[in-house]
């Protein structure tokens, strides 16, 4: 059942590619819909079944690469990370498709588009139910590939051709980590079955590697180079610049990839890893301070942004922050719970914002939308429900997750937990601000769109408000349903040993040591920011224009995204081409031909030139060189030695 | 089945084939017709009879099979053997070249017009020499193979290529012959240390220390050029913009693998110690080729030259992966060479189809493709994505074993090889852009056809093999095990001995 789960997708993918034409744009809708909407059945009912085994369930496919030492099967590795992984990804990505029937009706492509949709959602099956290292780089990959396509989807459109190629690059920049990381592995372990590899972590503590040159712990080498991969494929600070970028695609492709499901790719490796980075100590800070710093980072730039997409696009980043610095105090539970919520809200949050550009006729620029709450009123609600549950307010999805990784954050006792429970709480508060410096700027106020654009105004069918009601109910139950299981009293039972926790690291179970000052700090930050936003943007609107202009280089910074692009387009981008440029030309065309065949060649010719002058057909020049020659040996005779 | 001579039939049937279209007769175009088609039947049929080696070969043996052998001449104590045979390491090379050459012919189909017949001669002697090359087990009968390749291949590139093609076609030939001449005098100087051309006795003589350095450095002089390695790379672009697609196709798909299998057959087992002292420098040269080579492809303007440069880059890893001497690299070598072999001809078939149609390798000639050739769009991004190595296409398995298995001999020659994980994804997918994506802005690219069901039937098989290869890649490493594992140990021991000896 669990290879149905994942390999339906890839049929439909497979009918709705090739067929397309065949079936038409009706055929492949519902060929993929169907398809996927049967992977969530049956989706929900392997996770069942995970809940009643005992132990991790692998179901081996056939094998893959066997040669040397390596031996590397397809195989699905069924316990309850990836039957958490399976419920988010295939419920999640249904609703998409269903709602992407109603978004992309006047595509001229919809085949490709659903194809592409379920061509993702298999690959990104594949990842989570991978049980060794390479089928997960394959899912990994597999599902960059699917993001390339989608954000590169309108190819008629250069901006979205070319961040779609920033997308699948700066995410090879992370798998160049990552595959280092898998090699040192192998070469620490032997083995790249997480089996194996996890059953002999513990004793591989204290190993060192010689790395570049330099003696390195092992295990701590292996698990930063694997978190360079997370980095990127997570958008985490310095990889992260491609995620806003990729908000070219269509918007269903941004909540299902690039908000609920493959940005979450990892932390759920991280997660998954935690049998070895649970010994590695120093890999979990460097996971908490990146996280921690993201996390805030991200959000400073997201209050500064005009296009509402990429509002929400700098919110995932910074969510997926608060994902790794849970993960980086181990609390592991806290991590993936925030990633169960996060993918519903966050998915609800963009569908919404997806529902506002369509009736906005493809505008996304904030700037150019207001007063719309009458005209769509379910869109309106559905962001508010949205914005309550990422901005933590109880009892909506988001408070839940997030107050268990602040409180695990400041329980871990450690300088990265304070570190992390500091930028998280102040984090809060700026997500507060912009959720509603969101909704404000787009509902309220008088609208600033054109009056073409303002007659069309119209709530989004019925066929795309459906499976937003899904994903509210999860952004609304989600929390309070699944706190007991993911972080609270059944926990043990609940993830039986798919996650390790070592027990002094345990920081959920010591956050019931917190006072309620630090419980409740975080609320009162996510209050304190919607209060202000209010107070900003609908009170008194002279507010931010005034402090944009009192500290405009602060305000600058943030608007050009702490100019990030500029800095890696001129340290890396243009100086790859200028180099390549000189190599060929200089370094190929002189250097090497120049002093190699094109060279030899000229001179033979010049040779044999200078030689033939020697023949000038006279009589006397030849007389003449004679006489010298005659000259000269007689000389050579003469001269006593 | 073995009492067959198998080898002699794939190696010289294509002869058989030339044979019958000299003798076709009529105007010029019945000619041309019947020599299409005679060299397809034949090459088909040489491919489907090769298939029989696979079916038989016995994989659990690193001895060579269907061996055949006779005496060819006899000077005196000189004797050469007409000797063959394969092992698991060319084996596919052997499949390789037959199974190019048919889709060479059917490449060629409509963008060859003058002197057709000539040119399927050429290509039919071409597929005899390189299957001979691969299954020569004597060092005469070998060489004569190794050149004998370099005069069809001289021709395809001088009479049916581009405008600049002379140049071109005596740069090729030059260069790999300058090489070559030392390689004849390793080869004679190997006769008068084993008495023998043998290949199989070479394999297994050890040779002193101080003479394998010089026997290394003069085969690596004719197999770097072939491969070809940085710095004696730039006859390749030059060679691959002039040369007829199918010829591209043939020099990038077997030509470039002659290196990469010259240096497995030859110089790791004969010169085991010289190896491991040269591999520092291996391993340079193979990180330059690898870095270097894919900036340079960064800034191409031209799409031959980019695929070109890029097969230098893929080439690199190979090398790489010779000399790491682990069980892993050596098999992803091997598979690497496979899979380049299909990818980047498919990639020049690819560029092909648009010069048959517009006459014109440059990039900013094109752009907006997709719209009107939605299954050309298809085809070349698979083989684009299987040229960066995404798992699941053959170029992952490849890169991803010689990677991982270089990692345990050098941490920095796999950090710095690395590097073109994503160095090649952005060339690549930046010529895709340019190429397929984006509006069509020249009116004459508004009538572009898409593939026709000729060119289809060329690119399905070697998708379907790159898929193959990706997914389900033992079929390809089990024949290939036994071979390359007795390899390294025999490098091994060589290596321990020398140890023990020095101490």
């Amino acid at each position: 059942m669990a290879a149905l789960v994942v390999f339906l997708p890839l049929l439909a993918a497979a009918i709705a590619g090739f067929f397309g034409r065949v079936i038409g744009d009706r055929g492949s809708q519902i060929v993929t819909c169907g398809a996927l909407v049967l992977s969530a059945i049956f989706g929900i009912l392997v996770f069942h079944q995970i809940m009643g085994q005992s132990a991790p369930q692998v179901e081996t496919l056939a094998t893959w690469i066997s040669a040397g030492g390596v031996d590397v099967a397809w195989s699905l590795r069924l316990d309850t990370l990836s039957g958490v992984m399976i419920l988010v990804v295939t419920i999640v990505s249904s609703m998409v498709h269903i709602y992407s029937i109603g978004y992309m009706a006047h595509d001229h492509s919809i085949p490709r588009f659903m194809s592409y949709l379920s061509l993702f959602t298999f690959f990104m099956l594949m990842l989570v139910t991978a049980n060794d290292f390479v089928q997960m780089f394959f899912g990994w990959e597999g599902v960059g590939l699917a993001s390339y396509l989608l954000i590169g989807f309108w190819y008629d459109r250069d901006t979205a051709d070319a961040a779609a190629i920033k997308a699948f690059v700066v995410n090879r920049v992370g798998d160049f980590g990552f595959a280092l990381g898998i090699f040192a592995v192998f070469v620490l372990f032997g083995s790249l079955d997480f089996g194996t590899v996890f059953g002999k972590a513990p004793a591989e503590t204290h190993e060192v590697l010689n790395f570049l040159g330099w003696q390195v712990p092992a295990l701590t080498l292996c698990c930063i180079l694997l978190f360079v991969g997370a980095m990127g494929k997570s958008a985490q600070l310095g990889l992260h610049t491609w995620l806003p970028d990729a908000m070219e695609g269509p918007t269903p492709v941004s909540a299902l990839i690039h908000a609920a499901t493959m940005v979450t790719a990892g932390v759920y490796m991280v997660c998954r890893l935690s049998p070895m980075f649970e010994y590695a100590p120093g890999a979990l800070a460097v996971v908490g301070v990146i996280g921690g710093t993201t996390c805030m980072f991200a959000a400073t730039i997201g209050m500064a942004q005009n296009d509402i997409k990429r509002v929400i696009a700098y919110s995932t980043c910074s969510q997926l922050g608060y994902m790794f610095f849970a993960a980086g105090v181990s609390a592991y539970g806290a991590a993936m719970f925030h990633l169960f919520t996060h993918a519903f809200f966050k998915a609800l949050l963009f569908l919404g914002a997806g529902s506002v550009i369509h009736a906005m006729s493809g505008e996304q620029d904030m700037r150019r939308m207001g007063g719309m709450w009458k005209k769509i009123p379910i869109t309106y609600v559905l962001m508010w429900i949205g914005s309550l549950s990422l901005a933590g307010i109880p009892p909506f999805a988001g408070f839940f997750s997030k107050d268990s990784i602040l409180a695990a954050a400041w329980a871990s006792e450690t300088a990265v937990g304070r570190y992390s429970y500091c930028l998280g709480t102040f984090t809060a508060f700026l997500t507060a601000f912009y959720s509603w410096r969101l909704i404000i700027m787009t509902f309220h106020g008088h609208s600033r769109a054109d009056h073409e654009t303002q007659h069309h105004i119209h709530e989004s069918p019925w066929v795309m408000l459906s499976p937003l009601f899904v994903l509210a109910a999860g952004a609304i139950f989600a929390g309070w349903l699944a706190d007991d299981f993911f972080v609270g009293a059944d926990r043990t039972e609940f993830w039986k040993n798919a996650i390790l926790v070592l027990p002094y690291d345990d920081s959920i179970a010591h956050a019931v040591h917190n006072s309620l000052f630090i419980d409740y700090l975080p609320l009162a930050a996510g209050l304190t920011g919607i209060l202000l936003a209010y107070l900003c943007y609908m009170w008194r609107p002279g507010i931010p224009v005034a402090a944009a202009k009192q500290f405009r280089a602060l305000y600058l910074f943030l608007l050009n995204k702490w100019y990030f692009d500029e800095l890696y387009d001129r340290l890396f981008v243009r100086s790859a081409f200028s180099l390549g440029d000189g190599l060929w030309k200089t370094g190929d065309g002189m250097v090497i031909d120049g002093l190699g065949p094109d060279g030899i060649s000229a001179a033979t010719r010049e040779l044999a030139r200078e030689a033939s002058k020697l023949q000038t057909g006279y009589v006397y020049h030849y007389a003449f060189a004679m006489l010298i020659g005659v000259v000269a040996l007689i000389t050579w005779y003469l001269v006593p030695r | 089945m073995n009492h067959w001579p198998l080898l002699s039939l794939v190696t010289f049937l294509p002869l058989v084939g030339v044979g019958f279209i000299m003798t076709t007769r009529g105007d010029a175009e019945i000619v041309a017709r019947n020599a299409k088609n005679i060299a397809l039947s034949t090459s088909v049929i040489v491919f489907l009879l090769s298939l029989l080696l696979w079916v038989y070969f016995d994989p659990s043996t690193a001895a060579f099979q269907f061996v055949e052998k006779a005496r060819w001449v006899k000077i005196g104590g000189f004797e050469v053997n007409y000797h063959m045979g394969i092992d698991g390491i060319s084996l596919f090379f052997v499949l390789l070249s037959t199974l190019l050459t048919p889709i060479c012919v059917l490449a060629s189909w409509q963008s060859i017009h003058s002197q057709v017949r000539e040119y399927m001669i050429a290509f039919l002697v071409l597929e005899t020499l390189m299957v001979g090359m691969f299954c020569a087990l004597d060092f005469i009968v070998f060489y004569v193979f190794f050149e004998g390749v370099l005069i069809p291949m001289f021709l395809i590139i001088g009479i049916w290529g581009h405008s600049n093609r002379v140049y071109a076609a005596f740069k090729f030939f030059l260069y790999t012959l300058l090489g070559s001449v030392l390689m004849l005098l390793a080869i004679i100087a190997v006769y008068y240390q084993t008495g023998s051309t043998d290949i199989e006795t070479a394999l297994h003589y050890s040779f002193p220390f101080a003479l394998q350095k010089w026997l290394f450095l003069a085969f690596l002089a004719s197999f770097a050029v072939k491969v070809p390695m940085w710095p004696v790379h730039t006859w390749l672009p030059d060679a691959h913009v002039e040369a007829p697609t199918a010829g591209s196709v043939i020099l990038a798909g077997v030509l470039l693998k002659m290196g990469g299998y010259g240096f497995v057959r030859f110089s790791l087992p004969m010169f085991p110690l010289a190896s491991h002292y040269f591999t520092p420098l291996m391993f340079a040269l193979s990180a330059i080729a690898v870095i270097y080579t894919s900036l340079v492809a960064l800034a191409q303007t031209n799409m031959k030259k980019l695929i070109a440069y890029s097969s230098i880059a893929h080439m690199g890893f190979v090398t790489m992966g010779i000399f790491a001497v682990t069980s892993e690299a050596v098999q992803g070598a091997v598979i690497q060479m496979l899979s380049h072999g299909l990818v980047s001809g498919a990639l020049f078939l690819c560029v092909g189809v648009l010069y048959d149609r517009m006459h014109n390798y440059d990039i900013a000639r094109y752009g907006g493709l997709v719209e009107r050739m939605p299954a050309y769009g298809f085809v070349f991004m698979a083989f684009t994505l299987a040229s960066v190595g995404l798992p699941g296409t053959s170029g992952f398995v490849g890169e991803f074993l010689i990677l991982l298995g270089t990692f345990r001999v050098s941490t920095l020659e796999c950090f710095l090889a690395a590097t073109a994980m994503f160095l090649g994804a952005a060339y690549m997918l930046y010529l895709y852009r340019r190429v397929v994506f984006g509006t069509i802005t020249r009116d004459d690219l508004r009538n572009i056809l898409d593939l026709s069901a000729r060119e289809k039937a060329v690119f399905v098989p070697l998708l379907l093999l790159v898929l193959w290869m990706g997914v389900y890649p033992s079929s390809f490493l089990g024949p290939i095990r036994a071979s390359v594992d007795n390899l390294v140990q025999q490098v091994g021991a060589a290596e321990a001995g020398q140890h023990a000896s020095a101490e």
